[in-house]
């Protein structure tokens, strides 16, 4: 991201400080994640220290420090999600993707995150990979509804 | 155009009755997160191409959710003078079956849900009449909306709208009486009327503490300060509860209407609106709303020429669910870490930018603009003493119905379960009914003639929440539900006080030791003593209702955590240190689907072949990671979890 690109989402908001949540998200909206180098500039422009970044950072869940991959695959598990067995979902992108919650795959195509709750829970267990919402899922499903993200 | 008389608004109104009763056919499809997950987009698309491409003289619109989410895709059919139909599971592939069977006075039986003569609008207490002049074939048996299970106890204020209208016109909002109630506030009614009628009506907010919303706005208008804010709490985080979710998305006009309403009453001219990040629908519907209402100016400066102005903003979460909790809330809008302060001082005092502030939540709002309609007293007589109205749960888990039930406050939670979720599924036992989210509890069978109120349900040991009600049956294990409660409290405790930040974490390594089988009897007095200290020495009430899921369990469901700790046995099966999965080889048919579909290649036997019978297969349990994929392929009941 350019440093320009940078200035322009600040200014969307005025560059107010009370905007800084909504900056980052901006911000990672487009880079999936948010780099350092960053987070730096965004500190430096908008004359907000450092460490109060990287603690809105480190805070809330929708931010991510680390880099993820081409696809987002969030598993819900909500109540309703839990009860109807939304943790063999988990365990079976688990083994399938080779990789635990919150990790990236080797060849950065999927990250495997958990959400609590993403509110479609009669539809339970649900998952939600980049941004659509995939409901009523069972093991079996899986391995074709993750060939369908390349 | 800026609406600044009451001509102005009914000839809205005619406009927004016309694109919903209009004079040809129209096909709506419901298009809320529900819909959409089961795919409504879909739908909507093959009906549009089809439409097209045969041009057939059919409006098609757009709605949101009508509560029935399992239902979904539901599509219905409007023709002036017949009844509306409503369809349930759609397909894309079939979806143009309906339209084109439509033409020849038809209908598709199997699909279908059920008949709508007429409509209530709630707002202005009509009836509206589809006037039927015109019969359709096939439909002797179709029931009538109010006769279907699901539908049949609810009343519904808060989702008046939703599954109705278009939520993205704010004439088909008008259409059904909305901005009248604002209307009248802010033309006829001066703000001590207007606190003095909600706080007749009783009504109590929405979230979760069920404060009464008339006190919580006269305590804010009575605060000194020039500058006041109002805001909505749409940080819908209990899971299992996403009544907000379907309200902002299918009708977000009652919400911002409720608002305006509110700030008028307190003398606010600011707002924020604090959605959820997960909720990317109900943002781009609140979006459009907003837009559409500074338009018609009902937001912004001199609003329907009253010389009243409000301003709102929305402000999307960053997906922290201590976030709800108010001071919180209003932390993360002021640009800081999402972190609850002690309310010594009330923030309807010294709330946002230490400026009184008064926060309700999405159906708190959303009720007002009713309550201003009809009046205090016809609301009032809705629901019981102490609890006035209706609430929406979401009535999902292990029951037969799932989805948003709209009931007077009193119903009973047999009713709720039962009748209009229609029991539990596959012959199972009821067992249990969460409610309250991570900070109610579970309430046993022997309660289940519990009326639903505030206080009732407080004194079960639960509470009323945002009104999440997950059910529970004989294969749900209580420890297991206190575990999951306590994993998901101790990730979400923002860690400013030690008792919330480790009690949760010890309560969460006691409750995992209990279901792996090395739990000790005297692990339970230890429970209810960190749950305690928890409860009481929080700021907030994230960590002040935290040990709640464990001490309910611990009070109703004793005995199945003493089977976990004494006998090492998870008797609904769901503890899986505690499992042992093999094959009853009198009934497997060795047709070697276990063993397919086996991740860790685990079970061996020989597969039956025309020729040959084949052997019964077998677990090597040292093998067996239990992940149940067996268990789930079987179909011979042949596999048998211990």
């Amino acid at each position: 991201m350019e440093s320009s690109e940078i200035e322009t989402i600040i200014n969307q908001y005025n560059g107010k400080e009370s905007a800084i949540l909504a900056i980052l998200q901006d911000i990672q909206g487009k880079e999936k994640y948010l780099p350092k180098e960053i987070l730096e500039q965004v500190a430096q422009k908008m004359q907000i220290p450092m460490t109060h970044i990287f603690r809105l950072a480190t805070f809330y869940n929708a931010l991510s420090i680390k880099p993820r991959g081409k696809h987002k695959v969030d598993v819900c598990l909500g109540t309703a999600c839990h009860v109807r067995g939304g943790n063999k979902i988990i365990d079976k992108l688990e083994r399938d993707l080779s990789i635990s919650v919150g990790e990236t795959t080797k060849d950065k195509r999927f990250t495997l995150e958990s959400v609590r709750c993403v509110g479609c829970c009669s539809l339970g267990p649900v998952a939600v990979i980049d941004g659509h919402v995939y409901g009523r899922l069972t093991q079996d499903r899986i391995p074709a509804l993750l060939k369908e993200f390349k | 155009m800026k609406i600044q008389t009451k001509a102005d608004l009914e000839k809205i109104k005619e406009k927004g009755l016309e694109s919903l009763y209009p004079k040809a056919i129209k096909v709506s499809v419901g298009m809320a997160t529900c819909g959409l997950s089961t795919g409504a987009g879909k739908v909507y698309e093959v009906l549009q191409n089809g439409v097209e491409k045969a041009k057939l003289p059919i409006l098609l619109g757009q709605t949101g959710c009508i509560g029935f989410c399992q239902k979904e895709p539901v599509v219905d059919i409007f023709e002036p003078g017949k009844p509306r139909i409503f369809y349930q599971g759609v397909t894309p592939e079939r979806s143009m079956e309906l339209v084109e069977i439509w033409f020849d006075n038809k209908v598709v039986e199997d699909l279908l849900l059920c008949k709508m003569e007429r409509e209530d609008w709630i707002v202005e207490g009509v009836v509206k009449d589809y006037s039927l002049h015109h019969l359709l074939d096939g439909m002797d048996g179709t029931p009538h909306y109010h006769q279907v299970p699901f539908y049949s106890k609810q009343f519904k204020i808060a989702l008046r709208n939703c599954g109705f209208i278009n939520p993205d016109l704010i004439d088909e909002y008008i259409a059904r009486g909305g901005y009248f109630s604002l209307y009248k506030a802010l033309l006829s009614m001066k703000p001590e009327e207007i606190i003095e009628e909600i706080k007749r009506s009783g009504l109590r907010g929405r979230g979760g503490a069920g404060f009464f919303t008339g006190n919580k706005w006269e305590s804010c208008r009575r605060s000194k300060g020039d500058r006041k804010f109002v805001l909505c709490n749409a940080d819908e985080g209990d899971p299992g509860a996403y009544m907000d979710r379907s309200v902002l998305e299918g009708d977000p006009h009652s919400v911002i209407e409720g608002m305006i309403i509110g700030a008028y009453a307190i003398g606010a001219h600011e707002g924020f609106i604090y959605v959820r990040d997960e909720y990317p629908l109900a943002i781009q519907k609140l979006r459009i709303a907003i837009h559409q209402a500074e338009e018609a100016g009902l937001l912004g400066e001199n609003i329907l020429g009253s010389g009243f102005s409000f301003h709102v903003d929305l402000f999307r979460g960053g997906g922290a669910f201590v976030c709800g909790e108010s001071t919180a809330l209003m932390a993360s809008i002021e640009g800081k870490v999402g972190e609850p302060r002690a309310k010594h001082i009330h923030t309807t005092e010294s709330g946002l930018w230490d400026k009184p502030s008064n926060l309700n939540n999405v159906e708190t709002w959303n009720n007002v603009p009713v309550i201003l309609g009809r009046g205090a007293e016809w609301y009032s007589k809705i629901g019981t003493e102490g609890s006035k109205g209706t609430k929406v749960f979401s009535v999902v888990g292990k029951v037969n119905n799932t989805g948003l039930v709209e009931v007077p406050m009193g119903i009973t939670l047999r009713e709720i379960v039962y009748d209009v979720g229609g029991g539990i599924p596959d012959g199972k036992k009821f067992k249990a009914v969460q409610t309250g989210g991570p900070s109610g509890g579970c309430i046993p069978e022997s309660l289940i003639d519990l009326p639903v109120d505030f206080d009732r349900l407080t004194e079960a040991g639960s509470m009323m929440g945002s009104g999440g009600m997950i059910i529970m049956d004989e294969s749900t294990c209580m420890v297991d539900i206190a575990k999951y409660f306590m994993g998901f409290l101790k990730d979400e405790s923002c860690g400013k006080c030690t008792s919330c930040r480790e009690g949760t974490k010890r309560m969460y390594e006691i409750l995992c030791e209990i279901s792996e089988g090395r739990g000790k009897l005297e692990d339970l007095a230890l429970l209810e003593e960190l749950g305690w200290v928890t409860m009481e020495a929080s700021l907030c009430q994230l960590g002040g209702t935290a040990p709640n899921p464990v001490l309910s369990t611990i009070r109703y469901f004793r005995k199945e955590y003493e089977e976990h700790i004494v006998n090492k046995r998870c008797p609904a099966k769901v503890c899986r240190a505690l499992l042992q999965y093999r094959i009853l080889s009198d009934v497997c048919t060795s047709c070697g689907r276990c063993a397919k579909v086996c991740p860790a290649k685990a079970i061996k036997g020989k597969q039956r072949t025309k020729k040959e019978k084949g052997k019964p297969f077998e677990i090597d349990t040292k093998k067996c990671i239990k992940c149940g994929m067996c268990f789930e392929a079987c179909k011979f009941e042949a596999v048998e979890v211990e």
